[in-house]
């Protein structure tokens, strides 16, 4: 279990997968004027990463590998497989929230289907695939991004709700202050690097 | 669908002043990256040093450009509900065979580009050119705007990961040209790269120092909420 929560908390603060990896950059960009959308939007990620992980796992694990169903290796098949689970996983998402909660669902509007394309859901997988993890810790290094991931999101929106009234210059408004500021995330994230996950 | 109808009136493998514009425009007006904030994240993480961002930009313009023709020879055939995935199969197709390309031409950057490559898959500016031109245009004018865009998406790299590998680690493309030491081509004693360009936060105020100095220099570009 210790080792599950190492995982959890390594992916989530100090292998951020917005802020030391990069990945979903386009829709954290686009969807964090305000903390409201944000926040939808984060929570989301954390469950299609949550879902879409283990998915994934298994069809790696069974299908794929030279000990799966198949008996040889098919892992060729990964990026269309992975893309085509997380392509479907989304549209369930996006079916289900529109049925539970048809303001998250309007709120959210265009950017459910952007999580397809969310390279941190895809990225994640891959993750997961070239650090080995079993069944167990691709659940957890799955919810730990998202957490990471939703961290990063509504915390750039909030200031980038109050840099709206400060005298930034014309050209850096809006995308370039964006950017600089993730910089500036970034680097505060990198301190995490000292935690030692083990000491929990 | 007016758009359709125009494109098939036009020759369909001119190149005039349309079809320029076409190359053009995602350069400067339309920068895929700069203007339109797509394809961020890889731009970001394979910038470190120049070899890499330029296999990146290759690896993108084909991909961008072979996925807006063969969406556009398809586009009468494709159902609009299942298009999204048709899209992707297309692109997954692509991506796959960059990467077993890659990996049997040169495994050492295969291997340093590690998940990026798979990632090509999500790049946002494929996606948004599919769905935005290549649904809507005929194959010829599809292909020349995914050269476009791929360039585009390259341009930027290229310049952030010379600035990045250049003041990071004083060399370019492995070559060493300013240090401390007789081994590189310039040598200033004491001279100490700066390690914060290798780092992932120097990517982002590069590149938002080049979004300031882009719209500084093309005003109507400016983001006036």
């Amino acid at each position: 279990m210790g080792e599950l929560v190492n995982i959890f908390i390594k992916s989530a603060f100090i292998e951020n997968l917005a802020l030391a990896y990069f990945l979903g950059m386009c829709s954290y960009l686009a969807v964090s004027k305000s903390v409201k959308t944000a926040f939808g939007l984060g929570l989301a990620v954390i469950f299609v990463l949550g879902i879409t992980m283990p998915i994934n796992w298994v069809i790696n694990t069974a299908l794929l590998s030279e000990n799966g169903l198949f008996g040889m290796d098919l892992t060729f098949l990964r990026l269309i497989l992975f893309i085509a689970v997380i392509a479907s996983m989304v549209q369930l998402v996006e079916m289900v929230i529109e049925k539970v909660s048809p303001s998250l669902y309007n709120s959210l509007g265009i950017f459910l289907p952007l999580i397809t394309v969310n390279c941190a859901i895809l990225g994640g997988s891959l993750f997961m695939v070239s650090k080995e993890y079993n069944f167990g810790e691709s659940v957890a290094f799955g919810l730990g991004g998202g957490f990471g991931w939703f961290l990063a999101i509504v915390a750039i929106a909030a200031i980038r709700e109050k840099i709206r009234y400060s005298a930034v210059p014309g050209p850096l408004r809006g995308l370039g202050m964006a950017f600089i500021l993730t910089g500036l995330m970034g680097m505060a994230f990198m301190s995490l690097m000292g935690i030692d996950p083990a000491a929990f | 669908m007016a758009d359709v109808q125009v494109a098939k009136k036009e020759a369909a493998f001119g190149f005039g002043k349309k079809e320029r514009k076409l190359l053009v425009d995602p350069l400067n007006d339309n920068n895929p990256i700069t203007v339109q904030v797509l394809g961020i994240c890889s731009a970001l993480a394979v910038t470190t040093l120049l070899d890499k961002a330029l296999v990146m930009s290759i690896a993108v313009i084909f991909v961008c450009a072979f996925a807006n023709l063969f969406t556009s020879l398809l586009r009468m055939y494709i159902p609009k509900q299942v298009r999204m995935i048709v899209q992707l199969v297309i692109i997954a197709f692509l991506v796959t065979v960059v990467e077993l390309t890659l990996k049997a031409v040169d495994y050492n950057i295969y291997k340093e580009l590690s998940v990026f490559i798979g990632l090509i898959i999500t790049n946002c500016i494929i996606m948004g050119r599919l769905e935005a031109f290549a649904m809507a245009n005929n194959p010829w004018r599809s292909f020349l705007d995914g050269v476009g865009n791929g360039i585009g998406y390259g341009i930027i790299l290229i310049i952030v990961a010379m600035i990045r590998e250049f003041f990071g680690k004083g060399s370019l493309l492995g070559y060493k040209i300013l240090g401390p030491s007789s081994d590189f081509l310039i040598t200033i004693p004491g001279y100490q790269p700066n390690n914060l360009m290798v780092l992932f936060p120097s990517a982002m105020f590069v590149i938002g120092v080049l979004i300031w100095v882009h719209r500084a220099w093309n005003r109507k570009l400016i983001d006036i909420s």
